[in-house]
This record gives structure tokens, sequence and C-alpha cells, in this order.
């Protein structure tokens, strides 16, 4: 029987892309040192923990849920009542609250995931839709305990972290956040290739041949659920300690649909999917919306569009060889290629326009008529202007269609590319 | 109709069915059976399409519940238990259609077979790489159903009949020492099919096997006994031989007309 | 009183959670949106309304709902279906996002004066003092015609019978020649059409606002649960069983101590349960469904109706 042995390079190859991230944790402070762009990065690295918790259901497990939201908040709310301790004058190490936040949701998720997990498929999607609101509509009923509408807040830095320094500056909270970060993708990774990880792939394919296998899949994916709980609790303490107060929409589907959101647009068949998707999200939702009003409809259609299209979510396209088969494309038939960008570019300018100016015809009363689109001065109520752009738009619809019926080149399978470079 | 091989004591019995009736609806699929299997042996259950063959490894796998009547593995009831509880005891089975684990590779579809026999339980805190035994069982699984170079294929990426191989391996992996197989021949070409036999006589060696199928030279080759399954009735179970000259067999799959005598006849299917 | 009212509220439930159920069995997706196509229909019925009449709008805004929905399953829900279920149910859930903006964008972020018209405004009789609306009674019959003529189309017309076979043997039907991507499309503009026709109807007893659709989302699907998925006859008895519930709940302003103590259940000190017992029963009535929905599951996971999954 042979053993394959691996070379020190191939390991630290391997290892690659953990000492890129490692080091990307530890230089972006010198890079974005502005507290806001430091918040930033604490909400991207809390997100990546609870996208990737969040793909442990999804993308490992093939189930489907809408109430993740109900562990990180739990986590979240364990973590402020903590903080209130602390001010108070309990001995409570800070740095430990996420930890604890985590304890908390894996007990939680012990509980309801046993009533959760008693079927699979869409009946679980709908019990945990239900389970979540279950837990908001509690939430809104004990304001004493979760704060109600207006939440429950808390200082994070009433007391010194470790040694003197405490929580309060961004940078601190910043390291905090990280450390988090690097163990948690570590374990969520170590996790995919432990037994219950590729158990748990068996009972996303094939859940019917587990069970002959001596295994119930039933097991697997309650206790999949309950550890993918705890981690989102971490990222639930840590939002909590960020923004030091904690309200019911902490609990509420709409937190939960987000998340499941930004996985899927990351990607849910590649480990580091989600972290894409925590970029997205954070990007998205900080910044993103700041740009435009119709940001919701452009995500939900950017949304659509991948699900239709990149099954694999970006960070799937991107692993399966999508920049390769479109770099294909671009150099074997260039002209047509520049034609279908140009016919698509077109398009989708005439529409956003349209849609920024319809969005801004609500709104002209308080914001004025005047949309700055980019190079040009719109105005949202003139005919010219939707004249112009709604021309736009059908031209180059029109363009792409006619374009796109053209007998396309069939790009290669990957391993045809390779053969030719 | 009670079958029971002549010279065989209660307790050498593997498999034993006592009165299993099954109905789908209105219909009965499976009426009154009762069948012994003795322990070490080979069966072979053949029948006219609708026999309700696939439904009897249903019946005992624990994929479906008996209406009445009872199953004894090593006797130890076991109708209605839960598949996997079934599995623990002691039974594997394959399938007609391959049910792989599609976007694992091969050598994970089999590590995954092997771990429950290995004494690993749902295991969260060691890397499976990591475990030698499991590794081993598996690599040497993999080399005897020949799939070596496809050791990180993913599974539905497979041709047919390397996929039916890692069926059957992953049915034998876990050491179960009766096993079921469903068809396990199906849709292979001549010269395929003589390599399975071989490996299935290779790998069962000393196991309790049932096997479901409609082509005569593999029952031939693998059965020391078969049973003929006509609209969910035994009503034949003896010798390959004596069962291809039962005229009742040759009425019920083929009417009134005989079989061909000579050896290398399929079965209809 | 309350009876009936939790009655006209059950029937609006049954009429969401049949369309969703007949979808869910044919075509095994969990459409997401189905409660954004029941927000469409009471704004598209609203719009219709102010422009045709009640009952021009009663008539041709579920149509024209049902026509958005089948254009949606041939344009994106069939682009996805290799793709599995999951795939399924999240593009309906991207769409329901986009209903969301769109419906916001054309009509509003606030709520709109959906009124019940005039010729059905008032009660319909008084009993005890206190009077049935006229409106309500109309819903219920609305919601009855629509169930029966649901089992007539199902069951006494052809395309009843292609579509009861494609239900379990959509393959099967396929083979035989009939359309199957047709029938899907039917299908899923039909229950579309049901969704945007309680839309019309309980919009105006309902809120009409954009939070609506997420709001009678969840508890659709808890009707579908409880009801057994996949069963049309457990999605009415469980609509029926919650939507009396929810109402009488409401109307029980005894607190939970003292219905549990009139119940002759011994408790400890009301310290000692957090005061969660002295909240009163309507202030719990959001909850009662979901709980009803953890019972279920823990006693009869398949729910009064479905199927038993071996």
């Amino acid at each position: 029987m042979t053993v394959t042995t691996r070379s020190w390079r191939q390991t630290a190859l391997r290892a690659g892309p953990w000492w890129l991230y490692g080091a990307a944790w530890l230089l972006a402070p010198l890079f974005f040192p502005s507290s806001f762009s430091l918040g930033l990065l604490s909400q991207i690295g809390i997100g990546i923990i609870v996208c990737l918790s969040y793909n442990i259901l999804l993308g490992q497990g093939g189930m489907l849920s809408f109430g993740h939201a109900v562990y990180s908040g739990a986590g979240a709310y364990l973590a402020i009542h903590t903080l209130r301790l602390l001010a108070d004058g309990w001995p409570v190490p800070v740095v430990l609250v996420p930890l604890a936040g985590g304890l908390a949701a894996v007990l939680l998720a012990l509980v309801l995931g046993w009533v959760s997990t008693r079927k699979a498929g869409m009946p679980f999607a709908m019990i945990t839709l239900g389970i979540g609101e279950l837990v908001w509509a509690i939430a809104l009923m004990a304001p004493s305990v979760f704060g109600g509408e207006v939440g429950i807040s808390a200082d994070r830095d009433a007391r010194p972290a470790l040694g003197s320094w405490t929580l309060g500056p961004a940078l601190h909270l910043y390291a905090l956040v990280a450390v988090y970060t690097l163990a948690c993708t570590g374990l969520m990774y170590g996790f995919t290739r432990t037994p219950l990880g590729r158990l748990l792939n068996a009972a996303r394919d094939n859940p019917q041949r587990l069970g002959f296998l001596g295994f119930d899949p039933r097991m697997v994916r309650y206790l999949a659920f309950s550890i993918a709980g705890g981690f989102a609790g971490v990222s639930g303490a840590l939002t909590a300690l960020q923004v030091e107060v904690v309200g019911a929409d902490m609990l509420s589907s709409q937190r939960a649909g987000t998340y499941l959101l930004f996985t899927v647009l990351g990607g849910t068949s590649v480990f580091a999917g989600p972290v894409v998707g925590a970029v997205l999200m954070v990007f998205a939702l900080a910044v993103f919306s700041a740009w435009t009003q119709a940001w919701l409809l452009y995500l939900g259609l950017g949304f659509g569009l991948v699900v239709m299209f990149m099954p694999g979510g970006i960070a799937g396209w991107f692993a399966a060889g999508g920049l390769r088969r479109a770099g294909w494309q671009l150099r074997s038939r260039p002209l047509d290629s520049l034609l279908v960008v140009l016919a698509a570019w077109m398009a989708a300018t005439g529409w956003v326009a349209m849609v920024e100016m319809a969005y801004r015809l609500q709104l002209r009363a308080v914001m004025g008529e005047r949309v700055d689109f980019f190079f040009w001065q719109l105005q949202a109520a003139s005919a010219t202007s939707w004249l112009l752009c709604g021309a736009a738009a059908v031209c180059g619809m029109f363009a792409l269609a006619r374009l796109l019926r053209a007998p396309a080149a069939v790009a290669p399978s990957n391993a045809a590319m390779e053969r030719r470079t | 109709m009670t079958a029971v091989p002549a010279g065989q004591a209660d307790g050498a019995f593997a498999l034993r069915l006592r009165g299993v009736c099954k109905n789908y609806g209105k219909t009965a699929v499976i009426r009154d059976l009762d069948l012994s299997v003795a322990r070490g042996s080979s069966l072979a259950i053949i029948g006219p399409n609708g026999a309700g063959k696939s439904t009897v490894f249903d019946l005992i796998s624990g994929r479906s519940k008996p209406d009445a009547g009872a199953i004894w593995l090593h006797d130890q009831r076991i109708d209605g238990r839960p598949t996997h509880t079934i599995h623990r005891l002691g039974l594997s089975r394959s399938f007609q259609v391959s049910q792989l684990f599609t976007r694992l590779s091969v050598i994970d579809n089999l590590r995954c077979a092997v771990l429950w026999r290995m004494g690993y339980r749902y295991m969260f805190w060691r890397a499976l790489s990591g475990l030698r035994d499991v590794n081993q069982r598996a690599t040497q699984l993999m080399e005897q159903i020949a799939l070596t170079p496809q050791r990180d294929t993913l599974a539905q990426a497979l041709t047919y009949a390397e996929q039916r191989a890692l069926e059957f391996g992953i049915t034998i992996a876990g050491g179960a020492d009766v096993i079921l197989l469903d068809e396990p021949t199906a849709g292979m070409g001549r010269g395929e099919t003589q390599r399975f036999i071989e490996l299935i006589r290779c790998l069962t060696r000393g196991k309790t096997v049932l096997t479901v199928e409609h082509d005569m030279d593999v029952v031939f080759e693998l059965a020391d006994t078969v049973a003929v399954l006509v609209q969910g009735e035994l009503i034949a179970l003896d010798s390959p031989q004596a069962v291809r000259a039962d005229p009742r067999v040759q009425q019920a799959y083929l009417g009134a007309a005989a079989l061909p005598p000579s050896a290398g006849g399929h079965g209809v299917c | 009183m309350s009876m009936l009212n939790g009655v006209s509220y059950g029937l609006l439930l049954f009429m969401l959670s049949a369309g969703l159920t007949l979808i869910y069995s044919m075509m095994g997706v969990l459409n997401f949106a189905h409660t954004s196509f029941y927000m469409l229909g009471a704004y598209v019925g609203y719009s219709l309304g102010q422009w045709f009449g009640f009952w021009f709008a009663l008539v041709l805004a579920p149509l024209l709902v049902g026509l958005l929905g089948a254009g949606f399953e041939r344009f994106a829900l069939r682009q996805v279906h290799r793709q599995g279920h999951v795939a399924e149910l999240l593009i309906t859930f991207g769409l329901s996002y986009v209903v969301l903006e769109l419906v916001q964008l054309v009509w509003g972020r606030s709520a709109l004066d959906y009124q019940v018209p005039a010729e059905l405004q008032g009660p319909l009789f008084v009993l005890h003092g206190v009077a049935f609306p006229l409106y309500r009674a109309f819903m219920m019959l609305v919601a009855v015609g629509m169930f029966a003529a649901l089992w007539w189309v199902l069951a006494r017309t052809r395309i009843g019978w292609v579509i009861r076979a494609a239900l379990s043997q959509p393959h099967m039907v396929e083979v035989l020649g009939h359309d199957l991507p047709r029938v899907q499309m039917l299908v899923f503009g039909g229950g579309c059409a049901l969704a945007g026709l309680a839309g019309v109807i309980g919009g105006n007893t309902h809120v009409t606002e954009p939070g609506m659709a997420l709001s009678i989302g969840a508890l659709v699907f808890v009707v579908v649960v409880v009801g057994g998925v996949g069963s049309l006859l457990g999605a009415f008895l469980a609509s029926l069983a919650i939507g009396i519930l929810q109402t009488l709940a409401v109307g029980v302003d005894m607190s939970m101590l003292a219905l549990l103590q009139s119940l002759g259940v011994p408790l400890p000190a009301d310290r000692a349960t957090g005061g969660l017992l002295a909240l009163r029963l309507s202030q719990l009535a959001p909850v009662l469904p979901y709980a009803v929905m953890v019972v279920m599951l823990i006693v009869r996971p398949q729910g009064i109706l479905g199927a038993r999954q071996s």
C-alpha cells in the first residue's frame, strides 16, 4: 500500500492562502487606519464568521435556514448583558465574551435544533422561519430582557480588557475581532475535514444512503446545526461589542435573509465563498446603500442573476475557471466580445438611469429633480431624460439579443483549454 | 410456502422472514412470505418484473415497513426498525440505481462507508485524514474495486461501470456479514459482468449474500440457492438447476413455453 | 362572533396556503415570493379599483398577477430548475426582494388607503350588539367559491387530471405527451393568481403596506407545516385552526397566569416565572401559531395530514 507523502514545499504552498489571509488581517490597519475603516473591517470580520457558519448549513449540509439570526442574536444578547454585569462590577474578562456568546448560542441551538432538524429540505426551511419568528415575537414581549425595539445598550470599555488596555478604541476592538475571525475561520475549515464534516456532505448528497451506512442523517444535521449556531453566536457577541446596543432586530428574519443572500452571492460551493460574501455584505450595507436609493433592487436582481448563471456564487465562478473561460472568449472572438460588452453596458446604463430617476421622482420634494448619474446630469421629471435613457436601454437590449443569437463559439472545457496552453 | 433447506438448525440462519406482507394501497405486493437464509450461503432471488423483489429488499433493509409478519437478522427482530439501526446490526445493501455521494470523491465515499464499523461516531475533533485505520481500509477497498486512479474524482464524474463498482464498494465497506445486492450487474456488458462477478465472489467470501438478478449466468455463478418470486409469492426455492427445470417457474416466466435448455440464456427482463 | 372572524381569517390564510401547497406539490418549489404576489394583488387591485371599480379589479388583478407569475416561471424559475430545489427557492427569495422594491417604487413606502367598496360596507347581521361585517362574509364567500372552483378544476376537468397526474409522476406525464413545462407554468401562474386574489379581497381589511408580505409570509409557512406539507385538505384544516386560534386569543384579555389558574394548574409565585405569565393572552397571540408549529413538530412531525416519510 502506497502512502503519499507531501513535501515541505507542497505543504507551504497549500498553506499559502492562509498566510495571505493572516497577513491581510495583520497589516490592514496600516493601510486603513481611520476609525471608520477599522469599523468596516471589524464588520467584515464579524460577517465572515457568520457567513462561514451559515455555509456549514447551506453549502456543506444542503440545509437552507431562514432562522440563523436567532443564534447570532443569542450571542449578541448574552454579550450585551455580560457587559452590563461588567459595569456593575463583576469580574468578567471582556475578551472571553464572544466565547461565552458562542456557548450560549450552542446551547440554544441544541434545544431549538432538536425541533428544527426533525425534517430536512424544504420543510426544514419553513420550520426555521417559523422558529425565527417565534423567538423574535417572544423577544418583543419581554422588553426587560430584550429591550424591545429600542434595545439594550452597554459600554465595552467600562473595564480594561487586557492589562490596562480597554476595548474602547476602534483599533483594539479590531484586534479582538481579527483574532476571533482568524480562529473561527481556521476552526470552521478544520471542521470541513473532520468525519462529521464529510458525513454532513454525505447527508447533503444522499441522506438515505447515509442511513444505510449506519449513520442517522438527522443526528448529523442536528450536530452540524448546533455547531453552526455556536459560531453565529460568536459573531453576534462581537457585533454587540462593536455597536454596544442590541435590539430585537438582531433576531429578525430580515437579518437571517441577509446572511442567506450574501452567502449565496459569495458562493456556497467553495470554502472561501462566504468570505467574499461577507465583504460584499459590508460593502453593500455600508457603502453601496449610500450611493443609490435603489440598492436593494439591484441587490435582488444581482442575486437572481447569480443564482441563475453562477450556481457556485462569485467565488465558485472563479474557482471553476470562469475567468479563464471569459478570457478565452475575449481572445478568440475579440470584436464580437467587445460589441457584446458595449451593448450590455448601454442597456444596463439606460436601465439603471431610469431606475435612479424613478426613485428620485419619489423623493423629489426633498432632494430635487437633478440626478447626478456618473458623468451626466439627468432630470427626473423631464421627458427628454427618460427618452434618452429608454432609447439606450432598448437599443442596448436589441443589440445584445442580436449578437447573442449569432452562433457563439462554444467555450471549451477546462481540460481542452489546458491542452492548448 | 415454508422454505427451510434440509439439515439446518434455527440458530444457523442469518436472515429469516415469516409471514411478511406488504401492501401499497390496495395492491398486495408481498403476500405471506416465508424465507430463511442460512449463514454463509448465497441466495439469488429471481422473478418476472413486478414480482416484488426489490420490495423484499426494502423490507429487509428497513427502507419500508412490512404490514404483517416478522423479519429476523441473526435472531434479532429488525422489521420496522430504521435503516441505520439495521445496518449497525450487520446488514448492508446495494441499489439497482447507484446511490452514491455525488459530490464527494471516491475515497471520501469509501471513508464514510467505513467509519461506523471502525468505531468512529459523529466525530468533529480530529481530521479524517488522520484516522489511519479508516484510510487504510478505504484505500484497500479502493484497490480491490480497481478505482485507485479515480481516487479524487467526484462520484458524479465516474463512468457507469465505475459507479457500480463504487456502489458495491460502499456496500461491503462496513464489513457487514449479510449483504443484499440489488441487480449488481444491471446495465453491464458481457466482459464487465464477468469481472464484476469475480469481484463479488472474491469480496463476499464467507458472508451471507442475497442477490436480486435477472441475468441467469450471474445466478448460476454466484448462488447456491435460488428463490423464485412471482406476484409477491415464493413459488420455488431450490438449487439453480432444479429451479430452471421446474415447470411452474417456466410457466411463470414464459407462459406455457419452456425455457431453452442451453446454458447462457438470459432471464426475461 | 370571534369564531366567524377567525373563520374568515382562516379562509384567507387558506387561499394563500392552497396556492403554495399546489406549487410545492407539483414542482417541489417552495415559492418564497408567494406572499409577494399576495401583496401585488392588493396593490394592483387597489389601483385598478381606483380606475375601474372594485368588481373589475376583483377579476382583472388576479389575472394580471397570475400572468406575472407565469412569466417569472417561464423566464427565471425554469432556468434554475436543473440546479435543484434549493436554487429554485433561492430565486423566489430574490424575487421577493425585487417585488418589494418595485412595489415601493410605484406605490410608495407608506400604507395605502385601500377601502372596502361602498356597496360591501356595513354589517351583515348584528348579534348581541356586535356587528359581523358584510365584507367579511363576502371574503368567506369568495374563499369558499375559490376552493370549490379549484376542486372542480382538479377533479372534473381534463387539465385537472393532467395536473393531478403531474403532481405525483411528472416524468410519466411528460412521456405520455403532455407539455409538462406548460402545465407547470399554468400551475405556478394559477397559484400566484390565487395569492393575488387573496390580496385583492384581503388588502382592504388587513393593512395594505409594503411589510404585508413578510408579516403574513411566515404564518403561511406555519400553516403548511402544521397541515402537512403537500396536503390541500391539511392546509385547509390548519388554516382554519390557526385563524380561529389567533382571533380568539387576541380577544382574550386575561393574563396567562389567571387563565392557567382558572384551569386549575398549580403554579409557583409569579416572580419565579419572570413575569412572562403576567402577559395577557392577547399579547401572546402573535406567538401562538409558531408555538403550535413547534408542538406539532414534536408530537407529529408530518403534520395533520402529511405523508410520513420513510
